[in-house]
C-alpha cells in the first residue's frame, strides 16, 4: 500500500430540505487501497460518494484530486480526472444493450473497437458480458457487471462502489471481491460503500464510519470484531439476538398457496411458476431472494393487487382467496405491507388520517352507510402514532414529510392495529434506521407470539435469520421448499438463490 | 382509369405529408420522455403564421420557413412550463392546443377568404414525363420529399448516430442519463423544438400547399392523429411513414366515395378518419405490456435534476 | 442563484393564489394584445372583463354561460383527480344534446310535462354512451383515453351535423341546418321575465356542493383522490382501476351530456350546428383553474363565462374577433399551470460558499 494520497475530502458539507446529509466530513483515500465507508441508512454515505463523482454539489468544503483542489462540476469532469462510479440504483437504460450502455459512458468510439476493448476488459477481470443483450433481459448480477466494465473502461484510479452486493447472491459476492482485489494491486484505489460489516471486514484495507451525516471514526477493519464495528456504526450497544425456533406442525393453517403461476404485469417482470407455500399461526415464514426475482409479483398476487393467477390456489384461512380484491382479503383477515412506501403503501400528498383510512376501512369499519366517520379514523390514526411512536408533527402531517424509519413504523403500525391474523410483509426494515428496524422487528414478533402468521418478503438475510421460523428462498420466479432455520445456513441460501426451482411433489414436507 | 389512380396516390401522398411533419416531429419528442399533446395548436399557429407570410411577401418558401419557426417558438412554451417549471405535461400540451387553436384564429381573421401561390408541384424534365412512375416518383411537391427526407434523417439519427443514442438514452431513464452526466432538461429542450418545428412545418403544408388557404381550425384534428400515430408506429420512425399513408388513403379513399356518391351520408364518410384513428389505437394497444416495452420509459415524467 | 425546492406540505395559500395571479396575468397579457393590435387596452380590457358585470342582463348571461361551464368541469374535475384523462367532454355535450334533443324532435307537438325531464335524463344518457366508448376501449383495449375521447368530437360534431341537415332538418327551415324549435313542454322554464337564465342554470350551480359532498365524506371521492396521486396505493387499497376508469368517464360524460340538453332545452330550443361554443374544451380550463376543487370550479367557470360574454361584446362594440376569448383561455391555462411550480416548490436565492 503506498502512501500517496489519491482522494482528500476536508469539511465536506451537504444539506437537503429538512436534513443535514453530509456535516463536516474528512476522507483520505490512497492509491491502492479499498477503503469502506461504513454506515447505517441515512448515514449519508450515498450523499458523499455523489459529491465526488460530481453529481451533486457541496454546499462546503474542499476536494483535493492528487494533490490538488478540484472542483468536480459534473460526472464527465470526475470521469475524465480517473474516477468511476458503480451505484447502487443502476445508472443503466434498460432498453438498450449492453454495448450501447458502456458506450453512453465513455467519449465516442467506433462500436467495433469498443466492442472489442469490451471483450478484452470484461474477460481480463473475469466479468462475463454479452455486448448485444438488452439490459432488462439481464440479472442484477450482469447488470452490475455492465457498470463495472464500463468503468474499468475509462482506467479509473479511483472506483467507487455503492452497495455493491446489495443485489448479488454470496457466491456473486465472492467473485466481485477477486475483482477488486486485483483492481487494489494494480494500484487502483477503491471506495467501498457498505452496512454490511462482515463484507467489509472482509475486503477492506481502512473505514471511515459515518453516523448521522458525521464522520465518527477511522479504523482498521481488520483489527476489529463485527461487534465493535457495529457498535461504532450504531452508537450503542447492541445486543446478541437469538434465532427462532422451528414451531410445532399441529397450530392451524393460516396461508396456503398451491402451484400458483402467475403472469408478470411489469413491463420487466418476473412470471412466477408453480409457487408452494404454507404458513402456520404462530409462525414466520421467511421467504429470502435478490431483488428482481419475482417478489413484487409473489406481493401482488397474495395482496390480490394483480391479476388473476394462471393457475393454482391461494387460501387464506382456509378460505379460497382467488379471484378476491384486496378489500375482501382483509376481510378474510390478512393485511398486507408492500416494499415501496411512498406511492404503494402510502400516498404521500395526504396526511397520516387519510393514509389510516387508505387501508384501515374494511378492517375497523370506518365507513358507515357509504358516509366516512373521520372522527373515528383520526382517533385510529392517534392509537398508531402513539402505539408505535411514529415521529411526526401531528395526525394531519402529510406522509411525505416522515423519515422513512417513521413511515415505515407508521405503516408497519396501521396494518399490526387491525389485528390480523395473517400478516404478508416486504421488505419491512427496507432503508430504515437501525432503531426503527428494532422496533418493526418487535411488532412483528409479538404479532406472531400473539398468534398471527407472518409471510416476510426480504432481501436482508440477517432479518430473514432474525425472525423466520422457517426460510424459502425465491429465484427467477420460482420458489424452493421451505427449511427449518435450525437446518439451514446462509451459505445454503446462497446457493439456492442462484437457481430456478423445480416443483418439489410435496414441497413443504421435503426438507433439505 | 391508371390516371385515375395515378391521381389518387399522387392525392393521397399530399394528405399524409401532414402526417409524416407532425409525428416525425412529435416521435423524436416522445423519444426524449416528453408527451407533448399540443400538436393540434402548434400546426395551427405553422398553418397560420405560414400562410400571412405567404400572403404579405408572396413568397411561399418563407411562409413555410416562417411556420416551422412559428412551431417552434410555440413549442418552446410548452418546453419552458414542462422542463423548467415541471408542470404537468398532459395539461400543458392541452393548454398548448388551446392556446394555439386562439392565437392562430385571432391571427388568422384578416386572412380568411384570401388566396396565395402555393408551392407547386417540381417537374423534372423527362424523369417526371416518364409513363406512369414519372409522376408517381417525380411529381410530387417540393415538401413531400422533404417530409420523406426528415423521416429518413429521423431513423439514421435514432438508430445509427451517437446523438441518437443519448436521445434515447434520455426517454428510457432519464436519472440514469443525469448520473452519467448527460444534460437531461437541454436534450428535452431540444427534442420539444424539433417537435415544434416539425407540426408547424406539417401546419405549414396545409395552409400552403394541401388546401392552400386558411380557415380556423383547419386542421381537423390532425394533430391528434400524428399523436396516434406515434403510438400506432411503436415509437419506431419506419413505421410513421406507413401509418401516414394508411390515414392518407383512407382521407382519398373517404373523398372518392363522396364524388362517386355512394349514397353514403357526407358526414359519416368524413368520420372516417377518426374513427379508423380508434380502430387503429384499438388494435395497436391491445397489447398492454407490448405498449409498455415499446414506450419510452421516462414518457410524461416530470424530471428536476438534484444538485 | 435561484434553486427549487420541494415543500415538505402543500402550500394552501399558494394553491388558491396562482389561479388569482394567472387571471391578473391574463389580463395584463391581454392589454399588450389589445396595444399591439392597435386598440385601447383599458376600453377593451374593460369590456372583457368588467361590463358584463355591470347590467342585470349581462349578469344573467354570466349565469347562462357559466351553468354548462360549470357542470362540465366538475365532472371533469373528478376524472383529472383520478388521472383519466377526458379531453372528449364537447364530443360527450354533443351527444347528449342529440339524445335529449332527438326526443323532442320526436315529439314536436307534445304537450307532456313528462317531457323535459325524460329529455335531461336521455341527455345524460347521451353523454354518458359516448363517454362510455373510451371507457370500454380503455378498460378492455388499453387505448389511449385521451386520442379516443377527442377523435369521439369529431364524430359527434359530424353526426350532429348530418342530422340537422338530413333526417332532422325542419321541414319549415328554407333549407337552414337545425330542427324545429322544441315545443314549449320541451324548454326550461325562465327565471326572469326578459332575461335568460333558466331553471337549468339553477340545477347547474346545485351542483358543486353535491360534487364537494361526495369528494369529502363517501369512499368514492376518497379513492378518487388516492387513485390520481397514486395509483398502486390505490390498488393497494382495493380500487379496481377499471371500475375508476369507468367512473370517471361516465361521470365526465354524464354531466357534459346534460350540459348539452341543458343548452339545447333551455338556450337554444332547438338542434343546430353551432349548439357548443367550445364549451367542452373551455371546462377543461375551468377544471384547472378551479383547482379541481367544486367550489373553484364554480368560481372558475363564472370567471371564464365572463369573459365569453365580455368577448361576445368585444366583437360587436370593439370589433375585436371572437376568437381573442380562446387565446386568452390558453393563456391563462399557461400561466396557472407556471403558478403550480409554487405550490409543490419554494424558490431558494442561495449563494454558494463552495470555495
Amino acid at each position: 500500500m503506498t502512501e500517496q494520497g489519491l482522494l482528500s475530502l476536508t469539511g465536506v458539507c451537504k444539506s437537503f430540505p429538512g436534513c443535514i446529509a453530509n456535516d463536516n466530513i474528512d476522507l483520505d483515500v490512497a492509491a491502492g487501497e479499498i477503503h469502506a465507508l461504513l454506515g447505517e441508512n441515512g448515514a449519508g454515505k450515498s450523499t458523499l460518494v455523489k459529491i465526488i463523482y460530481g453529481v451533486l454539489r457541496p454546499d462546503q468544503g474542499n476536494i483535493r484530486w492528487q494533490g490538488k483542489v478540484t472542483r468536480i462540476e459534473n460526472p464527465a469532469q470526475a470521469r475524465s480526472l480517473g474516477i468511476g462510479m458503480v451505484f447502487q440504483h443502476f445508472s443503466l437504460f434498460e432498453a438498450m444493450t449492453t454495448l450501447e450502455n458502456i458506450a453512453l459512458a465513455l467519449p465516442p468510439e467506433d462500436p467495433e473497437a469498443l466492442r472489442a476493448r469490451l471483450e478484452e476488459t470484461a474477460s481480463a477481470y473475469g466479468l462475463a458480458l454479452q455486448p448485444d443483450r438488452h439490459v432488462y433481459d439481464l440479472s442484477m448480477g450482469e447488470r452490475q457487471r455492465i457498470e463495472i466494465v464500463r468503468c474499468l473502461l475509462q482506467n479509473p484510479q479511483l472506483l467507487i462502489l455503492d452497495e455493491p452486493t446489495s443485489v448479488l447472491t454470496p457466491q456473486e459476492t465472492e467473485i466481485l471481491f477477486e475483482t477488486l482485489r486485483t483492481l487494489s494491486q494494480e494500484s487502483r484505489a477503491i471506495l467501498y460503500i457498505s452496512h454490511k460489516l462482515e463484507e467489509v471486514r472482509a475486503l477492506c484495507d481502512r473505514a471511515t464510519i459515518l453516523r448521522g451525516g458525521r464522520r465518527v471514526d477511522d479504523c482498521l477493519p481488520a483489527q476489529e470484531t463485527t461487534r465493535s464495528l457495529a457498535e461504532k456504526m450504531i452508537g450503542k450497544k447492541i445486543q446478541q439476538v437469538s434465532r427462532q425456533s422451528p414451531i410445532d406442525s399441529g397450530s392451524s393453517m393460516l396461508l396456503a398457496v398451491s402451484d400458483l403461476n402467475v403472469r408478470s404485469d411489469l413491463a420487466h417482470g418476473v412470471d412466477l411458476t408453480d409457487i408452494r407455500l404454507e404458513v402456520r399461526a404462530g409462525e414466520v415464514l421467511g421467504i429470502a431472494g435478490i431483488a428482481g426475482n419475482g417478489q413484487i409479483e409473489l406481493m401482488g398476487a397474495l395482496s390480490g393487487e394483480t391479476g388473476s393467477p394462471l393457475a393454482g390456489s391461494i387460501r387464506i384461512l382456509g378460505t379460497d382467496a382467488i379471484g378476491l380484491n384486496p378489500t375482501a382479503r382483509r376481510s378474510l383477515g390478512a393485511v398486507f405491507v408492500p416494499e415501496e412506501r411512498i406511492g404503494h403503501a402510502a400516498v404521500a400528498d395526504m396526511t397520516l388520517v387519510d393514509n389510516s383510512y387508505l387501508t384501515g376501512d374494511t378492517r375497523m369499519k370506518f365507513s358507515r352507510r357509504g358516509l366516512i366517520d373521520w372522527p373515528a379514523v383520526t382517533r385510529y390514526t392517534q392509537n398508531v402514532v402513539q402505539d408505535f411512536d411514529v415521529r411526526t408533527t401531528g395526525v394531519d402531517a402529510l406522509a411525505s414529510s416522515l423519515s422513512g424509519g417513521n413511515l415505515q413504523k407508521f405503516i408497519v403500525g396501521r396494518e399490526i392495529l387491525q389485528e390480523p391474523s395473517l400478516l404478508v410483509v416486504s421488505q419491512p426494515t427496507w432503508g430504515v434506521d437501525a432503531g426503527a428496524a428494532a422496533a418493526i422487528h418487535e411488532e412483528i414478533q409479538r404479532l406472531v407470539s400473539a398468534g398471527a402468521a407472518v409471510l416476510m418478503i426480504s432481501q436482508d438475510l440477517d432479518e430473514i435469520f432474525l425472525l423466520s421460523h422457517r426460510i424459502a428462498v425465491i429465484s427467477q420466479g420460482t420458489l424452493s421448499a421451505a427449511m427449518p432455520i435450525d437446518e439451514i445456513t446462509p451459505e445454503d441460501i446462497g446457493l439456492l438463490m442462484g437457481i430456478r426451482h423445480e416443483v418439489q411433489p410435496e414441497a413443504d414436507h421435503v426438507t433439505a | 382509369m391508371p390516371d385515375l389512380i395515378i391521381a389518387s396516390v399522387m392525392t393521397m401522398m399530399t394528405a399524409a405529408t401532414p402526417l409524416v411533419f407532425a409525428a416525425t416531429g412529435e416521435l423524436i419528442c416522445e423519444r426524449s420522455g416528453v408527451l407533448n399533446l399540443g400538436v393540434e395548436g402548434m400546426m395551427l399557429i405553422g398553418a397560420v403564421f405560414g400562410f400571412a407570410t405567404a400572403a404579405v411577401t408572396g413568397n411561399a418558401p418563407l411562409g413555410l420557413l416562417m411556420a416551422g419557426v412559428a412551431g417552434l417558438l410555440a413549442s418552446l412554451i410548452f418546453a419552458t412550463l414542462t422542463l423548467s417549471l415541471l408542470s404537468n405535461q398532459v395539461a400543458t400540451g392541452l393548454a398548448l392546443t388551446i392556446f394555439g387553436t386562439g392565437l392562430s384564429a385571432l391571427v388568422g381573421f384578416d386572412y380568411v377568404g384570401e388566396t396565395i401561390d402555393q408551392i407547386a408541384a417540381i417537374h423534372l424534365p423527362v424523369l417526371s414525363d416518364l409513363p406512369v412512375v414519372g409522376r408517381l416518383l417525380f411529381g410530387h411537391d417540393p415538401l413531400v420529399y422533404l417530409s420523406l427526407g426528415l423521416l429518413a434523417a429521423v431513423a439514421w439519427f435514432l438508430s445509427r448516430s451517437r446523438w441518437g443514442m443519448i436521445l434515447r438514452a434520455v426517454g428510457d431513464s432519464d436519472v440514469s442519463a443525469h448520473a452519467i452526466g448527460y444534460p437531461v432538461v437541454l436534450i428535452r429542450y431540444a427534442a420539444v423544438a424539433f417537435g415544434g418545428m416539425m407540426a408547424g412545418l406539417g401546419g405549414g403544408y396545409l395552409s400552403l400547399v394541401y388546401t392552400p388557404l386558411w380557415a380556423e381550425n383547419m386542421a381537423a384534428g390532425r394533430g391528434w392523429i400524428a399523436l396516434a400515430l406515434v403510438v400506432f408506429a411503436s415509437w419506431r420512425p419506419e413505421r410513421v411513414l406507413f401509418g401516414a399513408i394508411l390515414f392518407g388513403s383512407i382521407t382519398i379513399l373517404q373523398l372518392n366515395a363522396q364524388a362517386a356518391g355512394l349514397g353514403i351520408p357526407a358526414a359519416f364518410m368524413s368520420m372516417l378518419p377518426y374513427i379508423a384513428t380508434i380502430v387503429v389505437l384499438v388494435l395497436i394497444s391491445r397489447d398492454a405490456i407490448k405498449i409498455r416495452l415499446n414506450a419510452p420509459a421516462c414518457l410524461g415524467r416530470p424530471f428536476r435534476a438534484e444538485r | 442563484m435561484l434553486r427549487l425546492e420541494p415543500r415538505s406540505t402543500q402550500s394552501f395559500a399558494a394553491a388558491w393564489l396562482s389561479p388569482v395571479m394567472a387571471l391578473v396575468l391574463t389580463a395584463i397579457t391581454g392589454g399588450v394584445i389589445f396595444l399591439a393590435m392597435g386598440k385601447d387596452p383599458s376600453t377593451a380590457l374593460y369590456i372583457y372583463f368588467v361590463e358584463p358585470l355591470t347590467t342585470t342582463s349581462g349578469l344573467s348571461e354570466v349565469a347562462v354561460k357559466a351553468g354548462p361551464l360549470i357542470l362540465i368541469g366538475i365532472g371533469l374535475s373528478f376524472g383529472f383527480r383520478a388521472g383519466v384523462w377526458n379531453i372528449g367532454a364537447e364530443g360527450q355535450y354533443i351527444a347528449g344534446a342529440i339524445a335529449g334533443g332527438g326526443l323532442a324532435v320526436y315529439f314536436h307537438d307534445s304537450e307532456s310535462t313528462l317531457l323535459l325531464p325524460a329529455m335531461l335524463v336521455l341527455g345524460t344518457l347521451g353523454g354518458m354512451t359516448w363517454a362510455a366508448v373510451p371507457a370500454l376501449l380503455k378498460t378492455r383495449f388499453n387505448a389511449n383515453e385521451i386520442l379516443v375521447s377527442l377523435m369521439l368530437v369529431y364524430v359527434a360534431e359530424l353526426l350532429l351535423v348530418h342530422l340537422v341537415q338530413g333526417p332532422w332538418r325542419n321541414p319549415q327551415g328554407w333549407g337552414f341546418p337545425g330542427t324545429r324549435m322544441f315545443p314549449d313542454v320541451a324548454i326550461m322554464p325562465l327565471l326572469f321575465a326578459g332575461k335568460r337564465a333558466h331553471l337549468g342554470t339553477l340545477i347547474t350551480l346545485a351542483i358543486p356542493f353535491i360534487a364537494w359532498f361526495i369528494l369529502a365524506r363517501t369512499r368514492f371521492g376518497f379513492t378518487v383522490r388516492v387513485f390520481g396521486s397514486a395509483p398502486l396505493a390505490a390498488r393497494h387499497a382495493g380500487v379496481h382501476s377499471h371500475r375508476m376508469i369507468w367512473r370517471s368517464l361516465l361521470i365526465g360524460g354524464g354531466f357534459a351530456g346534460l350540459a348539452g340538453v341543458i343548452e339545447a332545452t333551455g338556450t337554444i330550443g332547438q338542434l343546430m350546428p353551432d349548439i357548443s361554443p367550445g364549451y367542452g374544451f373551455t371546462a377543461i380550463i375551468v377544471a384547472f383553474l378551479g383547482r379541481l376543487h367544486p367550489a373553484g370550479v364554480l368560481l372558475a367557470g363564472i370567471a371564464i363565462a365572463v369573459t365569453y360574454i365580455g368577448g361576445e361584446g368585444a366583437q360587436i362594440s370593439a370589433g375585436l374577433p371572437k376568437a381573442v376569448t380562446g387565446l386568452f383561455q390558453g393563456i391563462i391555462l399557461f400561466y396557472l399551470l407556471a403558478f403550480d411550480l409554487f405550490t409543490r416548490y419554494r424558490i431558494i436565492v442561495s449563494s454558494r460558499t463552495t470555495e
